[in-house]
């Protein structure tokens, strides 16, 4: 095992990479959409409920088990894991924090060269005067392999240079490179979304329709109807944005944190990034996407419309109606910031891989960021090769949904039950440069498991349409011998496809579930070839230690 | 805008800038350990 130099150039460095990490494509697209659907201004009562029962002692746990695994010269889950326990087979649940990440990081560089295309596109004035019919077009276009020559190609090309910058910056190392992205991207975003919003909440009526102003947006998205708070969808839906928007799970806290020494602050500096992600989510993100969609093309339209792809989709078109300068301005800045967001998640979706190989394989920098560009380009063109038979989808369902969740309750049970909880709050206390309430000794021994348990359960038995009722149907139609009513994304029936029975052809044609469940099972071997790489790690470090 | 939802706007946008500003601020005011800590380079 080999002992890394690396370390953090500043305090204020580390936060904002660790903000970076947090802030993500999610905080300005799947946040607005998810009040939207779930209660609007009531969603976010849950929403912070989560953050603090589930969130902020998750965040603590995560950087406490990184500064913790640090001391032994860890710098991965796998190992950092192990230096908690006697049982060996903690290590193995580890593999999720470098599987997670290499799984996300393939389908999310992406997603990351569509922002960048549409930003250079974007400056280029290619979007003036289009219409919302040319960008579905132009963008269905890029995407699809089967329309022609230049667009599939032109998006594979975007991919390599979006992976070759995220490669470059890795093998800079964490001082060098990650930290100085963080300190120009963070506040550069930051800039982006202000201006945008600024543009939102400016606007107001457009007169393009009735009901067509920015207000009526933003009293869409924040209107409480607090009848929905006992909806426990709603609760659900929360609880998950926290996840996604925290990252949380994934492995890549405890890596960043592990470059810290014991009398390093982590109570602070945990809440500092935790509640400038919320900034960026609560107060940018929920001021861009809905309210100027709706300040342009109505409620109703906004409605029946909301969802990821109006990033790419609706977005320039908005922009284009603040006439030809500020329509460029804005895009550079919405597609910019989008691309600030992506690299500096993407970047720290590396670095579990970057600190595992150095660690146990004496890897340099060059090598293991080099190696780490190769396993994502093959992890990755699956998913633009077939984007369009829903191998996209699948990849974000296990890497960016399911795992996350697994492993969350995995760490939770290990630190506060095997590790023990007096430890444990010693690590969180150690250096704290801020009193943390003992409250979270509580919380994070019996609400927060509870808390994931509940996601995890639901998720995994998920009945048909999900809302509370739909429990009691399933259970009597199970009573009465008919069996379980699945909801189509619960994890049983994603394994089993209960709903609709294996169908791998179909006229002699392969289907879309083939595609599906062959990258299924190629991600199950990326799993499966990590814990390979642990267990020949752990057999070095017997032979060092004999 | 209705009342209620300004109300919403104004509490919880509030309630997050005023926490993300106190800890950032917190993070800049205390200062570096006297034991040798992690940073290379101080802000």
């Amino acid at each position: 095992m080999s002992k890394t130099s690396e370390s953090w150039g500043s305090r204020v460095g580390l936060i904002l990479a660790m903000a970076g990490n947090a802030v993500g494509l999610g905080n300005f697209l799947r946040f607005p959409v998810q009040a939207v659907q779930n209660g609007g201004g009531t969603f976010i009562i849950p929403y912070l409920v989560s953050f603090l029962l589930m969130g902020i002692p998750l965040l603590w746990v995560e950087w406490a088990m990184g500064r913790f695994g640090g001391r032994f010269g860890d710098h991965s889950t796998p190992f950092i894991l192990d230096n908690m326990t006697k049982k060996r087979f903690w290590k193995y649940f580890g593999v999720f924090g470098i599987f997670t990440n290499m799984g996300v990081m393939a389908y999310y560089t992406y997603i990351e060269s569509w922002t960048l295309t549409y930003t250079l596109k974007s400056l280029k004035g290619d979007f003036l005067g289009v219409d919302l019919a040319t960008l579905d077009t132009f963008f269905n276009d890029y995407v699809d392999l089967g329309s022609g020559i230049n667009f599939p190609v032109w998006a594979i090309i975007a991919f390599l240079v979006t992976l070759t910058i995220n490669v470059y910056i890795l093998s800079r190392g964490l001082s060098a490179g990650i930290e100085k992205v963080a300190k120009i991207a963070m506040p550069l975003l930051i800039g982006f979304g202000a201006f945008l919003a600024i543009m939102s909440w400016t606007t107001g009526s457009t007169g393009r329709c009735a009901d067509c102003s920015t207000y009526i947006g933003l009293n869409f998205l924040w209107e409480p109807d607090f009848t929905t708070l006992a909806n426990p969808k709603i609760w659900l839906a929360a609880a998950g944005q926290i996840f996604f928007t925290l990252s949380v799970g994934m492995g890549t806290i405890h890596c960043y944190s592990s470059y810290l020494k014991q009398k390093d602050d982590i109570a602070l500096n945990a809440m500092s990034a935790g509640w400038m992600n919320g900034f960026v989510e609560i107060v940018l993100g929920s001021a861009v996407v809905i309210p100027i969609a709706v300040g342009y093309l109505g409620l109703d339209w906004v409605v029946e419309n909301a969802g990821f792809m109006m990033a790419f989709k609706t977005m320039p078109f908005l922009f284009d109606q603040w006439g030809s300068v500020l329509s460029v301005v804005a895009g550079v800045a919405w597609f910019g910031l989008l691309f600030f967001a992506g690299i500096t998640s993407s970047l720290a979706m590396g670095t579990p891989w970057m600190g595992f190989v150095q660690d146990e394989f004496n890897w340099s920098k060059n090598k293991s960021a080099i190696i780490l560009g190769i396993a994502i380009l093959l992890m990755g063109l699956p998913t633009i090769l077939f984007f369009e038979k829903g191998v996209f989808d699948e990849y974000d369902y296990w890497t960016g949904t399911v795992s996350l969740v697994i492993f969350a309750l995995a760490e939770v049970i290990l630190f506060a039950w095997v590790f023990g909880m007096d430890k444990g709050w010693q690590e969180i206390t150690d250096g704290a440069d801020m009193r943390v309430p003992r409250i979270y000794r509580p919380i994070i021994k019996y609400i927060t498991p509870l808390f994931i348990g509940i996601i995890f359960l639901t998720s995994l038995f998920k009945p048909l349409n999900g809302e509370l009722s739909d429990w009691s149907t399933a259970m009597n139609s199970l009573l009465a011998g008919d069996g379980w009513l699945w909801a189509n994304d619960s994890i049983i029936n994603q394994i089993f496809h209960i709903n609709t029975g294996v169908i791998w052809t179909e006229n002699g044609v392969l289907t879309n579930m083939f595609y599906v469940d062959m990258s299924r099972y190629f991600l199950l071997a990326c799993f499966f070839g990590l814990v390979a790489m642990v267990k020949i790690a752990s057999n070095k470090r017997k032979k060092e230690n004999a | 805008m209705t009342t209620s939802a300004l109300i919403m706007i104004i509490l919880t946008q509030g309630t997050v800038l005023g926490a993300t500003i106190y800890f950032f601020r917190k993070v800049l005011r205390t200062p570096p350990n006297e034991e040798s800590d992690s940073y290379s380079d101080y802000d």
